[in-house]
């Protein structure tokens, strides 16, 4: 019991830091720009997609596959501002959800149309660690450690960069930092092309060792809801703990009761967190 | 010699009376008739099935329409409402329960579910209110999803013999049709009569600034609530007839969240806060997908040009259709509700 407990702790933890960075992308966006994008369940799937055609395609080993996902995500994030989010960033706050929405349904429509919905899985294996009576796959570890570089080399981003600190600037008042120069507008794009790029990063990941389809993302655009309320929307650092606590969840809860009550768990967490503690467990940073 | 209160006597009565005179109301509910008996003359079950499919879609946006359109809370997970009142009446009728008793069942569970949330989600605001409402959904989607009383993932499917009670299968699905027909025009003259009442007022007054509208007098938490209860029953009821048409239920058809945020693109192609609009939008969209969805060069597209239609009307006409038309003829204001 003990040993099957530990497992499925490591285990959450370990996934639990991949939730985290995508959930970082979502909260991320709505910090600095007060916009929830509702394609984020869309870009985590073409990140799998990305990963899954360069590997299975070019047989690009899936770590630098890894690369040019993030740089596509970064790129493909900025541009998707510049075209769209501009226009309604300033716009009530159903447009903004609802152009997400839009893009999220062109996306999911073309990836339909290309990819079919049938189940796809990177045929790649780097076999696993025993710990005593616990055996970890190394991918779910390598991805566990990316996450968390990912994690470090953001926070380095945003306090030890200008842009980074331009990002927090914008985030904490748009207009003062106008005002002090800033070109808010470019800042804003990178600000989602970041956003956008650790979501795409985040599906590659996974599709490291879970099998996907196009439809995959929207189970973990549901996840990054209830981590970035978990950890409080806007605070990239909470992401990642409220990733860590929903990944123990998932971890241990079917220890003691089907599978299928997880869900019911996580969301109803969701939405008392929302009620009571809308600021989630650690206050947002603004 | 005519004192104050007589004036304000006749400033009260005026708009009282014209309220019953609005000729945009009466044209769009006869022409909705009209179009919802045009099955029931040529007899035809495939022009039913389209029909019925529009005339539920445009009960769900008139409803939704009273929280999103007058009040401002915007609801991503309404379907929830359409998925409990399915899922209550189909149980009661699985228990040999009548439809006339379990169709409201399905509507006053879906209105006590609203009126227990109210309170408590509508203090949230703006975006942490669509989320709440989407978490809900996803809540009540999964709990079902493992709740033996209601079948658990395989749902409830009705017995056959079910339909004899209703002189057999077609009888009742013409049953389900008059009945969904008659919820879309009372839906309609609901929205009419909640935006042209005090009560509406009060909402519009939240919509516009919350704590303004408090300040004035408006008892916002209760106004917020009502509204919630009244967009939250015909769902309810126009779910259980749906479910009742379809035979079965399972929890991944009754709370799609997809269906929602359909119902909220048509309340925007029409028009929020109009109670024309969320009409013309059902009636738009379902067109809309169903010449895509019938369309051979179309057919696996058929989202990515709802999508791009969407993004569109979010980019560069917000109002949606009735809206813009009020917007850019003034005049129109009187007829078009």
């Amino acid at each position: 019991m003990i040993s099957a407990l530990s497992a499925s702790l490591i285990d959450g933890l370990m996934i639990g830091l991949v939730y985290g960075i995508a959930a970082m992308g979502l909260t991320l966006i709505w910090g600095v720009m007060r916009v929830i994008n509702l394609a984020h369940g869309a870009i985590i799937a073409l990140g799998m997609f990305g990963i899954y055609l360069l590997f299975t395609n070019l047989g690009l080993n899936p770590y630098l596959g890894l690369l040019v996902v993030a740089v596509a995500g970064l790129l493909g994030g900025m541009l998707l501002y510049q075209l769209t989010i501009r226009r309604v960033i300033n716009a009530p706050y159903l447009s903004t959800l609802l152009a997400t929405f839009a893009i999220n349904m062109i996306i999911i429509g073309l990836g339909t149309a290309a990819f079919s919905t049938s189940p796809r899985n990177v045929d790649f294996t780097l076999g696993s660690t025993n710990l005593g009576e616990i055996t970890i796959l190394n991918t779910r570890l390598v991805a566990a450690l990316a996450a968390l570089g990912i994690t470090i080399g953001l926070y380095l981003f945003l306090f030890r960069t200008r842009p980074g600190k331009y990002v927090r600037a914008v985030a904490n008042n748009r207009t003062a930092a106008e005002l002090m120069g800033i070109p808010s507008s470019r800042i804003l794009a990178l600000s989602f092309g970041i956003g956008v790029m650790l979501a795409a990063v985040a599906g590659a990941l996974i599709a490291t060792f879970f099998p996907f389809t196009i439809l995959s993302g929207d189970p973990y655009q549901l996840k990054s809801f209830v981590i970035g309320v978990l950890g409080g929307l806007g605070n990239p650092l909470g992401a990642l703990v409220g990733g860590l606590i929903l990944g123990v969840l998932e971890g241990i809860v079917p220890n003691f009761m089907p599978n299928t009550w997880v869900p019911v768990l996580e969301f109803m967490l969701f939405v008392l967190i929302l009620l009571v503690r809308p600021s989630g467990l650690f206050g947002a940073k603004r | 010699m005519s004192t104050t209160s007589d004036v304000l006597g006749r400033l009260h009565a005026r708009p009282a009376a014209a309220r019953w005179r609005n000729p945009g109301l009466w044209l769009g509910m006869l022409a909705l008739l009209l179009v919802g008996l045009w099955p029931v003359v040529s007899g035809q079950a495939a022009t039913r099935e389209v029909i019925f499919t529009m005339l539920l879609a445009i009960a769900l946006a008139s409803s939704l329409n009273i929280l999103m359109g007058y009040t401002g809370y915007v609801s991503f997970g309404h379907v929830v409402f359409f998925g409990l009142g399915g899922y209550v009446s189909m149980f009661l009728l699985s228990l040999g329960q009548p439809l006339w008793v379990a169709v409201p069942a399905g509507g006053v569970a879906s209105g006590v579910l609203a009126f227990l949330l109210g309170k408590a989600i509508l203090r949230l605001r703006g975006t942490y209110f669509a989320l709440a409402t989407i978490g809900i959904n996803e809540a009540m989607r999964t709990f079902i999803n493992n709740f033996g009383p209601f079948g658990g993932s395989t749902g409830i499917s009705l017995n056959f013999s079910v339909y004899g009670n209703y002189g057999g299968a077609a009888n009742a699905l013409w049953l389900a049709y008059y009945a969904v027909l008659a919820l879309a025009l009372l839906a309609i003259l609901v929205s009419y009569i909640v935006k042209t009442s005090k009560f509406g007022l009060g909402l519009m007054a939240i919509r516009e600034d919350e704590d303004a509208a408090e300040v004035m007098g408006v008892f916002t938490p209760n106004a917020k609530t009502w509204a919630y209860v009244i967009s939250a029953i015909i769902p309810g009821m126009v779910g259980a007839l749906f479910f009742f048409k379809n035979g079965n239920i399972e929890p991944a058809d009754a709370f799609r969240l997809q269906f929602s945020i359909e119902t909220l693109v048509m309340i925007m192609l029409g028009g929020q806060g109009t109670v024309l609009g969320p009409i013309l939008g059902a009636l738009g969209y379902q067109q809309l997908r169903s010449f895509l969805l019938t369309n051979a060069f179309f057919k696996d597209y058929q989202l990515v040009i709802a999508g791009v239609l969407l993004l569109l009307i979010v980019l560069f006409i917000p109002a949606g259709a009735v809206g813009w038309l009020r917007k850019r003829f003034p005049r129109l204001r009187n007829v078009l509700p």
